[in-house]
């Protein structure tokens, strides 16, 4: 097994206790990760560029600070749920002020869609008893229309000789969202002029609850699973995705009505892992997550990488991540102009039936804890239902569900300072 | 009683004694022989003490006690408390590298210069009576499963080094070079500013030296295999036994040398240099220390 760590200033301290001396114990430096991710969308899609720069600290002996401070910015444009169409649309910015034509038989994408959003998360980890660690942790993010600050807490005990570790732990997080123009009225028609709104600002709260188990199988392999439960209460809704109404004969788009989503939603997950290291070298990794909620959707989530350690600190790590979720009951791909609008209704493709594949591979350099470095390369491809059943007239020839594919790119390089 | 010797060198007074099997000396810088005596019979003192409690070929130790307990708690004095939390600490730091419950592969791997080495039937009938996260350590207090074994040899003589070396701060002036058996640890600065002159052992040519390093202030540490190795079908194998798989790590140096602030420091850092096999540079880079890698 290889060490990779400074082990000195730790050992220092230890042997400064062992020989009753005064720890002249140099200050330790902090350990930091800079990274630069960029997500690239196909077909105009949303493209992300996120700088991430995350440090952390040994502040006393074993007990360790961390901050993280991330700027994502987007460019692209994002699926509005409104059905294509063989005719040319129009359709009102957000912002009401505007207007914006999709072509025929493209999908109607929101063009407007430029963001960039700031987030700091500070996490304190600290033993408070022998076997016993806390780690507290704040976030805050903000972006135009949006903030959110949370606030968490964690408890991990070791027993059974530190061969099993129990995590409970919690986070409260409070957001704001202020759509550009107001909040619209759920379920009103776009075509309203004005837009009609339910006001300026809208509230969410979430709180998340976890109970882990971690045990060590041997010397090589571990296993752990977690229980977490989510409840989210207020805004849950996007202002900024629409639901066609369609003439039930034609398929063509008569009206588009804002989404509106329940005011609170539950979600419960279980995830486990194993994690094996072969011949003190290659490490396999994989896990499951399974997730259902009171919206009607249930998601399986299987993760798995390799570790292929070559020589002088370099490593290779394939890994290949697949995703399925159900649709939420309140998904529809459209409303016909003849049913009755729903309370709850969205055509948001991230609440529809969907499948994806994530295949990577990393390549990085681990020999030396003063320069690590690393780059990822992933391939992100989801699918849904393109033809479901319910189309009619026009629709039956449209793309009711595009698929989504995505290529990743990630450069890290880690340092001390 | 006289088991040591004092001889003036120029500037320096040398005290020569035999402890923990190793050839021991103090140097001393003064010329004053009535001090280095003095000095001397403290080091020497300070030695015997450590050794006698903490040696494995005793009946009489708190060592042995522990060894015998057999599933029973054993409470623990001050000073072996002490080694034992700093032993529970390196086996965490090194990730379980550092262990003191694997002397007892000392049963199947026997560095008497016979050719044998052991098979892995008998390795694997030894390894599950190794590992320090078995054993209880609390409240002053340890429990050693029965069959288990702790040996604190991996870091005895480096921890008698920095004792006397700390004895002797405290009470002479003159600064003092403490060397048991190539572990080395300095109390200070001498008077004319002068480094002092350490030769390093090529375990390849073992009477001669290969290096000469000075050094101000600090410690110094080897862990090697020049004399304890098996030859085997002309592959070495090497006195350090990794303690997860019972066998030499494959690809180490011959030995390494490492500068720290304290013996005990340097003898763990180059006790896992020697465990990191073909790593061995790379770990000992990391760590930002002085050190002499023999391949």
């Amino acid at each position: 097994m290889q060490l990779k760590r400074k082990l000195t200033g730790a050992l220092s301290l230890a042997s400064c206790s062992l020989l009753g001396l005064p720890s002249a114990q140099a200050e330790t430096p902090w350990d930091v990760e800079t990274t630069i991710m960029y997500y690239g969308g196909e077909d105009g899609r949303v493209s992300a560029l996120e700088p991430i720069l995350r440090m952390k600290k040994e502040i006393h002996d074993d007990e360790f600070l961390t901050l993280k401070f991330t700027l994502d910015s987007l460019t692209g444009a994002s699926a509005t749920g409104a059905v294509p169409s063989d005719q040319p649309q129009t359709f009102s910015t957000p912002s009401g002020n505007s207007t914006y034509n999709v072509a025929p038989n493209e999908t109607p994408l929101d063009p407007t869609f430029l963001d960039t959003r700031g987030q700091f998360t500070l996490g304190w980890d600290k033993p408070i008893e022998r076997n016993l660690r806390r780690n507290l942790g704040f976030n805050v993010s903000k972006e135009y229309d949006f903030t959110s600050i949370s606030g968490n807490a964690s408890w991990t005990w070791d027993t059974n000789l530190k061969n099993t570790s129990y995590t409970l732990g919690g986070n409260i997080e409070l957001d704001s969202i202020d759509p550009v123009g107001g909040a619209p009225l759920p379920l009103s028609s776009q075509n309203n002029t004005p837009i009609l709104r339910d006001g300026d600002s809208k509230t969410k709260n979430v709180i998340d609850l976890l109970a882990g188990v971690t045990q060590i199988i041997d010397r090589s392999s571990l296993v752990q699973f977690n229980l977490s439960l989510s409840l989210a209460d207020g805004y849950l809704t996007d202002p900024y995705k629409l639901v066609s109404r369609v003439d039930s004969t034609t398929g063509q788009p008569t009206d588009q009505i804002y989404e509106n989503r329940p005011g609170s939603r539950q979600k419960i997950a279980l995830f486990t892992r194993y994690k094996k290291q072969f011949g003190n070298r290659d490490i396999f990794n994989i896990s499951y997550r399974f997730m259902v909620d009171d919206w009607g959707i249930d998601s399986n989530t299987i993760d798995a990488n390799y570790r292929w350690r070559l020589d002088n600190g370099y490593y290779i790590q394939p890994g290949i991540r697949l995703y399925d979720q159900t649709a939420a009951d309140f998904y529809r791909y459209f409303l016909l102009d003849t049913d009755t609008i729903p309370d709850n209704l969205t055509a948001d493709y991230r609440l529809g039936e969907l499948t994806s594949q994530t295949i990577g591979i990393k390549f990085g350099y681990s020999g030396s804890k003063n320069s690590t470095w690393s780059v990822r390369l992933e391939r992100y491809m989801q699918s849904g239902e393109s033809h479901p059943d319910v189309a009619v007239g026009q629709l039956i020839n449209q793309d009711l569900y595009p698929d989504v594919d995505a290529t990743i790119i990630q450069f890290s390089y880690g340092f001390q300072w | 009683m006289s088991d040591f010797s004092i001889s003036i060198d120029k500037q320096i007074s040398k005290g020569k004694f035999r402890c923990m099997a190793s050839p021991c000396e103090v140097l001393i810088d003064s010329r004053n022989t009535g001090l280095a005596h003095e000095i001397t019979a403290c080091a020497v003192a300070e030695a015997r003490r450590i050794e006698h409690k903490f040696s494995r070929y005793r009946n009489d130790n708190p060592l042995y006690q522990i060894n015998h307990s057999a599933d029973e708690f054993v409470e623990l004095d001050d000073e072996t408390e002490r080694l034992i939390a700093f032993a529970f600490e390196c086996y965490a730091l090194s990730e379980g590298l550092f262990d003191i419950t694997s002397g007892i592969l000392r049963k199947i791997w026997r560095f008497d210069g016979k050719h044998s080495i052991p098979t892995q039937k008998q390795v694997d009938e030894i390894l599950p009576f190794i590992g320090l996260n078995r054993v209880i350590h609390e409240n002053r207090r340890l429990k050693l499963p029965t069959g288990m074994q702790i040996d604190l040899g991996g870091i005895g003589k480096e921890y008698a080094v920095d004792r006397i070396a700390g004895l002797l701060r405290d009470q002479y002036e003159p600064a003092i070079l403490v060397n048991l058996g190539g572990d080395i640890a300095i109390t200070g600065e001498r008077a004319n500013k002068d480094p002092w002159r350490i030769g390093i052992e090529d375990p390849n040519h073992s009477q001669q030296a290969s290096a000469s390093l000075k050094i101000g202030r600090g410690a110094i540490a080897t862990s090697g295999d020049a004399r304890r190795c098996i030859l085997h079908r002309g592959k070495r194998y090497g006195h350090i036994i990794n303690p997860k798989t019972g066998w030499p790590t494959a690809g180490s140096p011959r030995s390494v040398t490492v500068i720290a602030g304290t013996c005990t420091d340097a003898g763990i850092i180059a006790t896992l240099a020697m465990l990191q096999g073909k790593y061995a540079e790379e770990f000992l880079q990391q760590q930002g220390l002085k050190f002499y890698c023999h391949r």
